[in-house]
């Protein structure tokens, strides 16, 4: 059924005078903004004269075609990422999940298989089969393995190893190091309180003034920095909210001042997200930013807000949606921050995540959904805190809370 | 985001082992292509080493093409670390895999544990980890090695002229912040950090980092409590507004040195922000009126009515003219104040989200104040 196409907020006549205004005082970062601001327009107007009817389309086929072959082999150019191969992983099973594109199960066995090789003898998860174990990879296969769901790949999780692995790297004062004698930020207690919710490995101590850690993270700009005193930032923003709201904890933060930073962070011209005030537009912004407004969502309707709407999340949805599909699509398959930058499976999964958050509210009972462009670009939906769909999550959970949580080897560490 | 990985596809690309034994035998024929490009599995020195080859199983999956050169170099590495060897000739390796992916955490730890075991020099090391970070300022683990080179030679000296070369070249680095903030912090050196900052933002008043970085410096020195403190930088805020009005750091920073104290109980600034608004109005300005009205009913001052009518007029105006890119958060905002605020009995007042299209039935409704 042809219907007429809804029309583009970035076609519209006052989008022009969205620009950047730099009130005639040039400096390194206005002149940045106005060069993307330029390559933005240019891609605009190129679409417009392609398309009379304008009907973005997201490049189903090619992006498949990108991720089925990368889940098998990638170039040399991605050595630079050979410790962070569960990443890689879970970057192009998620797609493939937001997509709805099945993963055969001889290559959804094989990825269990090499996860497992990269499990560390002393628990957690390594960027690859022979390395140390970081909360990162550890994130990223747990992710990839409830991906799979299957009792194969639930049970590559060696949980008492994992849970001692957590308490290894714990701080006393409520943080954790990345890995045994690492750095210390914000994403490593998203890391710890997402698989530990996951796996049902959460104990009374594990998380004790993890809060209040996070917390502290929380700065004058209303977002969270990587650690106390930082620069507020879309990355480290949604890990501490994120695994606030995985601790229950999400009220001890300023959400007002939070929402009002996030909600600042959604660039006028572009429609897309920066990750950090007076910074450019990047397309994996799309979710770490876009992320938290259903977190926030939800916590401010937890504290009892009535007047919260029943059908939008506090962005503009449809200027996000366009800014990707017109704007971060590669015509070869996979996506990518901006114009002029190239593909790569880390924007592949959080624009296309970003997408899907941008396509679907969700508040309890209620689903209402926004699709830019034709109905076939409808993404599934992914869950907020875990950003893996959430049949995945529940079948997960319900897994492993049929599970007793193991008891504790040792007590924190603290590393070199 | 940066992730235990990030996307990371920007470096150029190695020379790979192909190329360079292609220059080894035009540029010295006579020299056999094993002492140029040295195979570690061709030299004499390895040869007491059996390599360990990566075990990624018989159908690996996200399977790396790596070079040849890659390849070797880690086949020793690993069987170095199956063995715990710790030598020299360990410590040389460590380096050759590190150039070859930087972000390979395993590999810095073991360097870390061979400096101290072989008692390396570690000025020595800090003038590796200065080329290192210099040539990729935008890694974890090298700014993490130089800070833990730092703390075992217990010696910032060096530090903050580095960081700011680094700063020099890009004035965002958020590793190149950190780094600094640790260093002032842990060795007291605030002395000239906020002349530092005001030259920063000299160059670039929208650098929001050296926003940040000011806010840094006076909280853990003076303050904001004192009121000649506080009023400095609020002056310092609107002499910089005066200058490049929409610029958002400012407008940021000004309310987040207020907003603790409250922004209406700072005199005469809502005078000097509405005489502003004649002359140097933006969408930032239309919202920190909206942040001084709502403090102002917070604290019950002022006619309540009033200004909540002010407020939530403004509101509609960002919503639906001034910064529509946030019309959905303005209309919260404004709901959220009528709800809050709203001096006769709710329920008489149309505070529903939306009924058909979101604002648009919103502001039918919202005419002046409730209704009384």
């Amino acid at each position: 059924m042809e219907r007429v196409p809804a029309p583009l907020r970035c076609f519209s006549e006052w989008h022009s005078s969205e620009k950047f205004t730099d009130d005639g005082v040039e400096t390194v970062t206005s002149v940045e903004q106005r060069k993307v601001e330029r390559s933005i327009q240019e891609v605009i107007s190129v679409y417009k004269q392609i398309h009379s009817l304008p009907q973005p389309t997201l490049l189903r086929d090619q992006h498949y075609q990108y991720l089925k072959k990368g889940l098998r082999h990638l170039s040399d150019a991605y050595a630079c990422l050979d410790a962070s191969r569960p990443w890689l992983c879970y970057w192009i099973l998620h797609s493939l999940e937001l997509l709805e594109e099945h993963v055969p199960t001889s290559i959804a066995s094989d990825v269990c298989k090499f996860l497992a090789r990269c499990q560390s003898p002393t628990g957690g998860f390594a960027g690859g089969p022979g390395q140390a174990a970081h909360l990162a990879p550890t994130y990223a296969a747990v992710n990839a393995l409830c991906i799979i769901g299957t009792q194969e790949a639930y049970n590559v999780i060696d949980r008492e190893k994992l849970l001692s692995f957590l308490f290894s790297v714990k701080q006393p004062d409520g943080s954790f190091v990345m890995h045994i004698g690492g750095e210390v930020d914000v994403r490593s207690t998203y890391c710890a309180a997402s698989v530990a919710s996951l796996t049902n490995i959460m104990t009374p101590t594990l998380f004790q003034d993890t809060p209040t850690w996070i917390v502290s993270c929380q700065n004058w700009e209303g977002g969270l920095g990587g650690v106390p005193g930082l620069e507020a930032h879309g990355g480290y923003t949604f890990c501490g909210t994120a695994a606030m709201v995985i601790l229950g904890k999400e009220h001890m933060l300023d959400l007002k001042t939070l929402l009002r930073w996030v909600a600042s962070r959604q660039m006028r011209f572009e429609g897309g997200f920066q990750g950090r005030c007076n910074k450019l537009v990047d397309g994996c912004y799309s979710f770490w930013q876009a992320g938290l407004l259903p977190l926030l969502h939800r916590a401010l309707f937890k504290e009892g807000d009535s007047t919260l709407s029943l059908q939008k999340w506090m962005f503009e949805q449809q200027a996000l949606q366009e800014y990707i599909l017109l704007c971060c699509q590669n015509t070869a398959g996979g996506l990518l921050d901006k114009p002029g930058k190239s593909r790569d499976f880390y924007h592949t999964c959080y624009c296309l995540s970003g997408l899907s958050v941008a396509q679907h509210f969700g508040n309890m009972d209620l689903h209402h959904e926004l699709i830019v462009g034709r109905e076939e670009n409808r993404l599934a939906p992914s869950h907020p805190v875990y950003n893996i769909c959430p049949e995945k999550v529940a079948q997960a959970i319900q897994h492993f809370h049929q599970l007793s949580v193991p008891v504790p080897a040792q007590k924190e560490g603290s590393s070199a | 985001m940066r992730g235990g990985a990030r996307k990371g596809l920007k470096r150029s690309p190695r020379l790979t082992m192909k190329t360079r034994s292609v220059i080894c035998f035009t540029a010295l024929p006579s020299l056999s292509p094993s002492r140029l490009c040295s195979y570690k599995r061709d030299r004499q020195e390895w040869a007491d080493l059996e390599p360990v080859p990566q075990d990624d199983g018989p159908n690996p999956v996200v399977k790396i093409a790596y070079s040849d050169k890659f390849t070797d170099v880690y086949d020793y590495f690993r069987a170095l670390l199956k063995n715990d060897e710790k030598s020299d000739r360990a410590f040389t390796l460590t380096a050759e895999a590190i150039e070859l992916n930087a972000a390979n955490y395993t590999v810095w730890h073991y360097r870390r544990v061979l400096l101290q075991a072989l008692e390396k020099d570690l000025r020595e090391e800090m003038r590796y980890i200065t080329a290192i970070i210099e040539d990729q300022p935008k890694n974890y683990q090298v700014w993490h090695h130089r800070r833990m080179v730092v703390e075992w030679l217990n010696d910032p000296s060096e530090e903050l002229e580095f960081i700011a070369e680094i700063l020099s070249q890009d004035a965002k680095n958020y590793h190149a912040w950190q780094h600094r903030q640790w260093v002032l912090k842990e060795y007291k050196l605030w002395d000239s950090e906020l002349e530092y900052v005001e030259q920063l933002l000299e160059e670039d008043v929208r650098n929001n980092s050296a926003w940040n970085q000011r806010h840094y410096v006076i909280s853990h020195t003076t303050g904001y409590s004192d009121p000649a403190i506080l009023n400095r930088e609020v002056q310092y805020s609107l002499k910089q507004i005066k200058k490049a009005p929409h610029n958002e750091s400012v407008w940021n920073y000004l309310k987040g040195i207020l907003q603790d104290r409250g922004l209406s109980s700072h005199p005469g600034l809502l005078e000097q922000i509405l005489e502003l608004k004649e002359t140097h109005c933006s969408p930032y300005l239309l919202g920190f009126l909206v942040d001084i009205y709502e403090d102002s009913l917070e604290n019950t001052l002022g006619d309540q009515e009033e200004v909540l009518s002010k407020a939530l007029e403004l509101c509609e105006l960002l919503a639906q003219e001034k910064d529509t890119i946030r019309r959905e958060y303005w209309s919260y905002v404004g709901r959220s104040l009528q709800t809050k605020y709203c001096s006769s009995d709710p329920s008489t007042t149309s505070s529903a989200p939306e009924t058909d299209r979101g604002s648009a039935s919103v502001s039918v409704h919202q005419e002046t104040t409730c209704n009384s």
